[in-house]
């Protein structure tokens, strides 16, 4: 299937003195089928920061996985600092000064911050045992070369996604790691978070480090790489100096074709108010939550993330509870606290996390396309499964939902027909106000374009629209109402036209001018 | 300093706290509970349950657990008694090393398709529950061992005292030290905590789960075939019931000495802590008249008590976590 | 997490090739298998008096399992069905002899026991939120406990001697026992319940996550009391069908009986990650354990081989399904390395 790949050369300048930590070129990997990786062609020089960008579906989590030894390529010639390696395991890819930091890190709940460090290879003293002080202070001088102050002899359970990822950051240091691959990083981290792991990933490639950046995000790829590499459908196109490139030329190569405006809101008539929420307070979340959405609307809830946005869309929802306030739709009180009310009385959710929250990953597309639709399929109590098939059918086909058969479960499926089938079971219960939670997050450009094509449309049909987002273009194309949160208050709205990125992003800061 | 403030967080104080006011209680109401002689048969009470504890908790941690030990420990115990029938003058510190090896084989199977079939613990440990036994009953039969039949050495060390310990009771407390040590302090221990807290992490870090898994389940095989054998040199019969029903009391014990049924937290000290409460309150009942039959049910209760306490500090502990999050950057 | 070390497409058959290939066939055509060779190898099996008797055992195994199905499918489980059979059962005999009722009365308070019993299971378990394995291990003990010093060791039999041979009674000729009319009925509900209906939809769902489980309005919470209730309520009529049947109330009636619940449950295809398994699956489990156990019994084969035969069906229908996923992966990456090699290396050729 796979045969060796005739490749230009994927260094694009000269290959001055910069030594190639890691080279990979022409890999491949199949299964069955289905062909993940064609051509993953890669090189990260030592003391650069290098970002690859593609779509979903682009072969980008199938070439990261091969780096870390958790895949056997079919292919390829992959070397680290000029010696041929052939990984059997993630601890092969450890020792060879590989480190991977995922966007959920997985530390060990139970144990110390410094024992998560060191776990399989703890100092010992002279007899033979864990040497505990030993393994504190290296972890202490790990953290002072990082600038970032956590306590070694905490636990790390309840630590932050951002405070989790220094501590990987740390361990890789520890394991004298060369190549350092950060997966997508700053999906769950605010601005601030965002910039102190810049600094530590700029700090780390001046020390030599080479450090492979995977991310959605073109702001951060340009504010932080120095070159780009590109993979579509599975293939490497080419790679890029950053300073010698722009976005459009990027988004062009990821997506072969030209794309316009990429964020569609079509004029639709605004109409009566769908949904009115009145001093909605949480202990400790969020306070004093006063809005309202009018059919046709979409009004985007922006700010950092902690703000406490998702929180208010959940308690909006009925996920979580709130203290004081109300929630009203069209007019009628909205039961608290109570998810099933919310969908009678007309609420969608599509939320967050696809994967935990918005499917469930182990059924199939039809299954999970119907899950909505339980109660009303029924007839007299009892569902027949033909009635199920027929509006899962319906559904998927008129989101062009992409799978072979609508039986295969829905984790064969790339993220962007994932969010399909989530906005497909919502749509099914014809809502009258849908609520959408970073509805792009980790999908490929091409449906990006095609999910805010379709929110425009049912905008535009009269259904009142809450967009939850971290991306601000996003935001500042959709949107007809901006409503910035900060510090789980609404402390600015801004219209259409007044909304900028500026205003917006200082109004999601505004008392952060710390010392 | 710190280590201090760890110690009194540990779940083994309040039930090290329980057991003393236990004991108090009970000799307030009937003061021979603390004679010599009580509280040697305490002592002898509680060691065989410490050791099975000890095994169990290296399991649990691991985010297994075993419930196949009262059948490997009547198998064993049954073996012991065969073994001194049909050869009478064997070396007793032989008829441990075989006894362990039995043990420790058993435990292996388990251990093995476990980690084969990557099937839960649970699951697996109900069928070899019921296998062992039934391998026992057609093996034993009506047929019975007693403490006559043995060696009167071997017996001895249940009687015998070093110190005012009985000899069994300073085997299990060698025990209990050694697998505390090497939990704390080897790097082998160490990996069991990771692959109990977080097994997919502990995967993809590239800790060796499966033979750490075996080696736990084996371990605990041998631990309980020590158990078995001392077992057959402390009580007067074993045939094929012994060890019968003896797995919940040791779940039990662990659980309640602080060992979380999730894995990953807990210590083996706790865990033996909690069997000696749990044996202790055996004692107490009749040492204070109280109707045996309440006997289950306390320790039902004691189970559910040590999974809500465990619930409550943990719920609390991410509360505390969560306030002290809140730092300016 | 484990998402990223799982390599394999995974699709769900449909229609016929899923009704025909599926888990829940296999073990029907076992049992059909094992029904053919015991009626000609065992003597008596294929008499008139095989089909009461062997109901009869089957009958609490069948009954729990239902209950018991849907609790598993929701990725919880119940260890104290046994106890709770037990309780009541001492509790059957107390009122009888001590509380002069009529034994209708009796029966029906009994009942309750359950409810009760599967009431502070479900409100350990959803209210409080503590794990369904460690509570059920309690309330094992503390069930069986309550039992012991309710009626102590001693045993109740002057059960009216009309209701132990109805009971035993059976249908006409046919051999079949009166009773099973009842568990007939019960089998059909959850039948319906699990499969057309949306609170059966919700549970497979919940069972595979219950957090996308309550974005789509499910209370996970409440659906899962129920379920407690329902393997409480289940077991305590077991308990007096126990009662009733032995003629003899006691502490130990239906000892040990939840682990051959739980074998048959997985014997017929309900994983115990939950999320997965059939009502004619786990039927068809129940009457394979049955059956062989009682040809083996008549066969002569003594009853501790018997222990060990239903303990190694529980270990091979978990080890089973890892076992053909390890065969298949294993013959589809040399179905792989043969495609690569190209008919240049002469190889074995993968079936």
């Amino acid at each position: 299937m796979a045969t060796e790949p005739q490749n230009d050369s994927p260094v694009a300048t000269n290959a001055v003195d910069a030594e190639v930590a890691l080279s990979l070129r022409g890999a491949s990997k199949s299964f069955g089928p289905v062909v993940a990786l064609a051509d993953g062609t890669i090189e990260v020089r030592h003391g650069e920061i290098h970002a690859l960008v593609g779509e979903n579906g682009a072969g980008k989590s199938t070439l990261v996985k091969i780096l870390a030894g958790l895949y056997i390529p079919d292919a390829g010639d992959f070397r680290i600092g000029g010696q041929t390696v052939a990984f059997k395991s993630p601890a092969d890819s450890k020792t060879a000064g590989i480190s991977v930091i995922y966007q959920e890190p997985t530390l060990f709940p139970d144990l110390t911050v410094a024992e998560n460090i060191f776990i399989g290879r703890q100092p010992r003293n002279r007899v033979g045992f864990i040497d505990r002080g030993e393994m504190r202070a290296r972890a202490r001088d790990l953290f002072t070369t990082l600038g970032v102050p956590i306590d070694p002899d905490r636990v790390a359970a309840g630590l932050s996604i951002a405070d989790q990822q220094i501590i990987e950051i740390a361990k890789a240091i520890s394991l004298d790691a060369k190549v350092l691959v950060m997966d997508e990083p700053t999906a769950a981290l605010s601005g601030i978070e965002v910039e102190r792991l810049f600094g530590v990933a700029r700090n780390l490639r001046d020390k030599g480090a080479g450090i492979l950046f995977i991310s959605h995000r073109f702001e951060e790829v340009f504010a932080l790489c120095d070159r780009i590499t590109v993979m579509r459908d599975g293939r490497y196109i080419g790679v890029h100096t950053t300073a010698d490139v722009t976005v459009p030329e990027i988004v062009k190569e990821m997506v072969g074709r030209e794309l316009g405006a990429l964020f569609p809101k079509e004029v639709a008539p605004i109409g009566a108010t769908v949904l009115a929420v009145e001093g909605l307070t949480r202990a400790g979340v969020f306070s004093d939550i006063t809005f309202e959405v009018r059919a046709g609307e979409i009004v985007a809830l922006a700010g950092l993330v902690g703000a406490g946005r998702t929180e208010v869309a959940r308690a909006i929802f009925g996920i979580d509870k709130y203290d004081a306030g109300s929630v009203t739709l069209n007019g009628r009180a909205l039961k608290p606290h109570s998810p099933i009310a919310a969908i009678t009385a007309g609420i969608g959710f599509v939320p967050e996390d696809r994967r935990q929250q918005g499917l469930v990953m182990e059924l199939s597309v039809a299954k999970n396309a119907t899950l909505t639709l339980r109660e009303s399929l029924a007839r007299f109590g009892l569902i027949s499964g033909k009635r199920e098939r027929a509006a899962a059918t319906d559904w998927t086909a008129r989101l062009q939902v992409k799978t072979s058969s609508q039986d295969y479960a829905v984790s064969t499926l790339s993220g962007g027909n994932q969010q399909k089938v989530v906005l497909a079971k919502w749509l099914a219960t014809e809502p009258k106000l849908l609520i959408v939670d970073e509805p792009t997050r980790g999908i490929d450009v091409g449906t990006k374009a095609e999910v805010h094509r379709l929110l425009s449309d049912l905008a535009g049909r009269g259904i009142a629209i809450i967009m939850v987002s971290s991306e601000l273009p996003e935001v500042l194309g959709m949107a007809d109402r901006v409503l910035v949160m900060h510090e789980g208050r609404i402390s600015e709205e801004f219209s259409r036209e007044a909304a900028t990125a500026e205003n917006v992003m200082h109004a999601a800061t505004a008392a952060r001018e710390v010392a | 300093m710190t280590t201090a403030l760890h110690f009194f967080r540990a779940r083994g104080v309040p039930v090290a706290g329980a057991l003393v006011a236990l004991i108090i209680v009970t000799s307030i109401v009937n003061p021979r509970f603390l004679s010599p002689q009580s509280v040697k048969d305490l002592m002898l009470n509680a060691t065989i349950v410490i050791i099975l504890a000890v095994g169990q908790a290296l399991v649990i941690i691991t985010r297994n657990v075993d419930l196949s030990i009262g059948s490997i420990l009547g198998l064993v115990a049954f073996g012991t008694g065969s073994l001194f029938n049909a050869f009478p003058g064997v070396p007793i510190p032989l008829v441990f090393v075989a006894g362990m090896i039995f043990g420790a084989l058993l435990g292996a199977i388990n251990g093995f398709l476990v980690t084969a079939a990557k099937v839960p613990a649970l699951v697996i440990t109900l069928g070899t529950m019921y296998i062992f036994r039934g391998v026992l009953t057609s093996w034993a039969g009506s047929k019975q061992y007693f403490s006559g039949d043995n060696p009167k050495e071997f017996g001895a060390l249940s009687v015998d005292t070093f110190f005012g310990f009985p000899i069994i009771t300073l085997v299990a407390i060698v025990v209990v030290a050694a697998v505390a040590l090497y939990m704390q302090y080897m790097r082998a221990g160490r990996d069991l905590y990771a692959i109990g807290s977080a097994p997919d992490a502990a995967k993809l870090f590239g800790i060796r789960v499966t033979p750490r898994v075996l080696a736990a389940f084996i371990a605990s095989g041998a631990l309980t075939g020590l158990a078995g054998v001392l077992y057959t040199s402390r009580y007067n019969s074993v045939g094929a019931l012994t060890g019968t029903g003896l797995e919940l009391d040791v779940v039990a014990a662990v659980v309640v000495g602080g060992v979380a049924i999730s894995g990953g937290t807990g210590t083996v000290v706790g865990a033996a802590i909690g069997a000696v409460l749990l044996s202790t309150i055996t004692s107490s009942l009749t040492a204070t008249r109280v109707d045996k039959f309440w006997q289950q049910a306390i320790v039902g209760v004691l189970i559910l008590s040590a999974i809500l306490i465990d619930r409550i500090v943990s719920l609390r502990n991410a509360k505390k976590l969560r306030v002290s999050e809140a730092r300016d950057v | 997490m484990s998402e990223i070390l799982s390599t394999a497409v995974v699709k769900q058959r449909s229609g016929l090739p899923k009704r025909l290939l599926g888990h829940d066939a296999i073990i029907i055509y076992t049992l059909i298998l094992v029904i053919i060779i015991a009626s000609f190898t065992v003597k008596f099996f294929a008499g008139p008096l095989t089909v009461g008797f062997l109901l009869i055992q089957v009958i609490p195994i069948l009954l729990i399992a239902m209950p018991m199905a849907l609790v598993i499918i929701s990725e919880e489980i119940d260890l104290s069905v046994a106890s709770i059979a037990g309780l009541t059962s001492a509790v059957m005999g107390v009122l009888w002899r001590d509380s002069g009722w009529d034994i209708g009365f009796v029966i029906v308070a009994s009942i309750f026991v359950g409810v009760i019993c599967g009431a502070f299971n479900g409100f350990l378990i959803t209210v409080v939120g503590l794990p369904s394995l460690a509570v059920t291990i309690g309330t094992l003990a503390l069930f069986r406990g309550l039992a012991l010093v309710v009626i102590g060791d001693q045993k109740v039999a002057n059960f009216p001697k009309e209701l132990n041979q109805f009971v035993l009674s059976k249908i006409g000729a046919t051999g079949i026992p009166v009773v099973m009319i009842f568990v007939v009925v019960i089998i059909a509900i959850f039948a319906i319940i699990l499969h057309f209906t949306p609170f059966g939809r919700g549970l497979y769902a919940l069972g595979h996550s219950k957090e996308a489980a309550a974005f789509v309005g499910i209370r996970v919470g409440v659906a899962k009391f129920w379920l407690f209730i329902g393997t409480g309520v289940v077991s305590s009529i077991v308990g007096v069908f126990l009662t009733l049947r032995l003629a003899s109330a006691g502490p130990d009636n239906g000892t040990g009986m939840e682990l051959s619940v739980i074998a048959a449950v997985l014997l017929g295809g309900v994983s115990i990650f939950g999320g997965r398994g059939t009502i004619p699956g786990v039927v068809g489990g129940v009457l394979l354990i049955g059956v062989l156990t009682y040809a083996l019994r008549l066969a002569k084969v003594p009853e501790t081989a018997l222990i060990i035969v239903t303990g190694s069906l529980l270990v091979i229908s978990v080890v089973a399904p890892s076992v053909t996923a390890w065969a298949r992966e294993r013959m589809r990456l040399a179905r792989l390395h043969k495609e690569v090699q190209g008919s240049s290396t002469p190889g074995p050729i993968s079936a």
